[in-house]
């Protein structure tokens, strides 16, 4: 080769000395980071809808107890966050996205595309990346309770064309009141407003099935904001 | 007597053990892959059992080919290439020796935990707190060893390849500790700090990058040792390596983005990161070109050089994937290729094409050098070749055309101005491909299978001939 293989200037610095390599290394990588992410935490950009009256419940004094459907988003009550907990330990975002894109199709087959603000609660999000089954970010109030047991004992019994794997373990399984309540109180740490009456009402659940968990958790989705006609969610 | 004067001034005991683990990890990973995939195909072999469901075993199969074959080939590989190309020994070995059995046993707690349903369900790192604060001590010491060997060299410039071997360590910790934070609720169990939107973010900010660095920087800091070593002629362009070296480290974070595309993510952050990405076509050949070009001249090795196809043929898959991902990040094509079969036909066309191979070429390339005698069949080496590279073209194959087919599916309309397909039957229409898959990753997984067997049967063979010991123990001029 002719062409000049000597290192001048910085580079040639940074080539004799590790720590430099090293330092300018980290300040490059790093500003992706800060110009990307760092501003999502503050930019109204982030959640766009979150000051639209309906969108997040403006709880005041209620109790958990007391949210209607349509009333916003609220924080999971305890047997759906141990439906939630189950969702993720079985891997179901996997198979399962949780979030609605604003094409005609996914209008029609599955309901309003998603808000940022559906998801301020869900600790880690669970948007999904793949849909090796449907969405299901609305899948609430679309199928009976029945339909979902059928469903989770036996996909193949409802949909024959499911490639979805059998859980019949949800129904010998019970859930403990009082681990939901260890986890009601770290959520709680990271910003999900639980009271400690809502952590208190977690004691019901013991010895509930996990199907009841799971059910429980499936017919929530997507039910909590009530859409309104001619309202702009999102630019 | 060259290697026997390098077998005594390096450790390469430490190296030995990390090759050999390569290609068992190489073998378990895609086995799990191979088995999973066939779950799709054939639901039945979920068998109702909790710890062979799909949902469980998807992670142990991302975390065995990522971290179990992909952080054995890279230790093995920075540990080799950093004591010659610095002319030192190891700064420390007991810290090599560290870092060797912690990232062993956090392998095996991945493999224990994950089928029990033990995870942070965060794609890519779903290992549990206590595991990931194991991981975080295992790599810092893998990063302060390799730094400080460097800081030690007996040579007066810092080589390419352990530039991306650093850019790679330097991020992945960046990335690890931010990404994985979280609260723990018991033993077994924690929650991300982050959520929604910002969480969506961070962990694509994440897997992007665990794409970016770990499987692109670090391999491409395997290329760089191993391409002109096994050519044995000088990389095609300095220049050019410094150029893509900075492009890429500055680059890649922004792509995280683009996973993201349509979603409920402001609009500026997904363009900004599809923008970039298209950008990204240039250092990425930019490196694949400096790769290949490196053999200008010598073309001919091909023809008998069983290793070296490999090493080229990785890099024929990396420049392929490196153009296709900034395609797919395009919105309009993303938006029909996001959700579906493509994206893991993309993903593997780097997995299985660039980032086993190139791995497989630089153990091939290191095994007689490290255990010093040749492999026990050239035979095997080229079979392994032809099943990687068949085995691979038909999994990718499989998958676009169901990605495509699914994506083009959902978006139908009937005359009547309906959709034209139900879910379900889009679901049906994939049973064909994904049986396919399983076949193209079937044949890859015997082709790993042959490696694993022609490497037990090398070290046997070094074992009874005492080749290592004799190198040990060769007399040696300084």
């Amino acid at each position: 080769m002719s062409e000049n293989t000597q290192p001048t200037g910085l580079q040639d610095r940074a080539e004799r000395n590790v720590w430099l390599f090293a330092f300018l290394t980290f300040l490059t990588v790093s500003v992706a980071g800060l110009v990307e992410i760092v501003p999502l935490f503050y930019l109204d950009s982030a959640m766009p809808a979150k000051n639209i009256p309906g969108v997040v419940w403006d709880r005041g004094d209620k109790a958990l107890a007391d949210w209607k459907e349509g009333d916003g988003v609220r924080p999971l009550k305890p047997l759906e966050l141990a439906g939630r907990d189950i969702y993720q330990r079985e891997g179901c975002y996997l198979c399962h996205s949780q979030m609605i894109r604003p094409f005609r199709d996914e209008k029609e087959r599955y309901g309003h595309y998603s808000l940022a603000s559906e998801s301020m609660y869900d600790h880690p999000f669970q948007w999904g990346s793949k849909r090796t089954g449907p969405d299901i970010a609305r899948l609430g109030g679309k199928y009976s309770d029945e339909w979902h047991i059928a469903h989770l004992i036996a996909p193949r019994s409802v949909v024959p064309e499911s490639v979805m794997p059998n859980y019949p373990w949800f129904m010998e399984n019970t859930v403990d009141g009082e681990e939901i309540k260890a986890h009601m109180r770290g959520l709680r740490i990271v910003g999900v407003p639980y009271t400690d009456a809502d952590i208190e009402t977690a004691s019901e659940i013991t010895g509930k099935t996990e199907m009841d968990a799971m059910v429980a958790y499936l017919q929530v989705l997507g039910t909590m904001v009530k859409f309104q006609e001619g309202v702009t969610y999102r630019e | 007597m060259e290697e026997a004067a390098a077998e005594q001034k390096y450790n390469f005991d430490v190296v030995r053990w990390f090759a050999v683990m390569t290609a068992v990890y190489l073998v378990v990973g895609a086995l799990v892959g191979v088995y999973i995939a066939s779950e799709l195909a054939w639901p039945v072999l979920n068998f109702d059992s909790p710890y062979l469901s799909f949902g469980r075993l998807r992670p142990l199969h991302t975390n065995a080919v990522i971290f179990a074959y992909g952080g054995c080939i890279l230790m093995a590989t920075a540990f080799y290439t950093v004591q010659r190309t610095c002319a030192v020994r190891l700064w420390s070995d007991k810290m090599a020796w560290f870092t060797f059995i912690g990232w062993n046993l956090i392998i095996v707690s991945a493999v224990i935990t994950l089928p029990l349903g033990i995870t942070q369900s965060k794609e890519y790192a779903e290992l549990e707190w206590p595991i990931d604060l194991g991981i975080a001590v295992v790599w810092l010491s893998f990063m302060f060893n390799f730094l400080m060997t460097i800081a030690t060299r007996k040579t007066s410039h810092i080589y390419v390849s352990n530039w991306f071997f650093m850019g790679m360590m330097i991020m992945i910790t960046i990335l690890h500790v931010v990404n994985s934070a979280a609260i723990p609720v018991g033993l077994f169990k924690s929650y991300s700090a982050y959520s929604g939107v910002q969480d969506a973010m961070i962990q694509w900010w994440w897997g992007h990058n665990a794409v970016g660095f770990y499987l692109t920087a670090g391999f491409l800091g395997i290329m760089y040792y191993f391409v002109p070593k096994q050519a044995n002629r000088p990389v095609f362009s300095y220049r050019l390596s410094v150029i893509h070296f900075w492009a890429l480290m500055f680059g890649y974070v922004w792509l995280g983005a683009h996973h993201l595309q349509y979603t409920a993510l402001p609009d500026w952050t997904g363009s900004l990161g599809a923008a970039v990405s298209i950008a990204m076509i240039i250092p990425s050949w930019g490196g694949a070109v400096n790769g290949m070009m490196t053999l200008s001249g010598a073309w001919d090795k091909l023809r008998n050089d069983y290793v070296l196809r490999f090493l080229i043929m990785s890099l024929a898959f990396y420049a392929m994937s490196t153009f296709e991902g900034p395609i797919m990040s395009i919105k309009t094509v993303n938006a029909l290729s996001h959700y579906t079969d493509w994206t893991i036909g993309h993903v593997h066309s780097g997995a299985l094409g660039w980032v086993a191979m190139v791995g497989i070429g630089a153990l091939y390339h290191m095994m007689p050098k490290i255990f010093h005698t040749p492999m026990y069949s050239q035979a095997l080496i080229n079979a392994h070749f032809w099943t990687a590279t068949i085995g691979t073209v038909i999994y990718v194959v499989a998958m676009w055309v169901s990605g495509i087919m699914q994506g083009l599916m959902w978006r139908a309309y009937d005359d009547y101005g309906t959709l034209a397909y139900t879910f379900a039957e889009s679901v049906e229409a994939m049973h064909p491909y994904y049986a396919m898959r399983a076949i193209g990753g079937g044949i890859f997984l015997f082709g790993a299978i042959l490696m694993l067997f022609n490497i037990i049967m090398t070290v046997l063979k070094a074992k009874s001939q005492g080749s290592i010991k004799a190198a040990q123990s060769a007399a040696v001029t300084a």
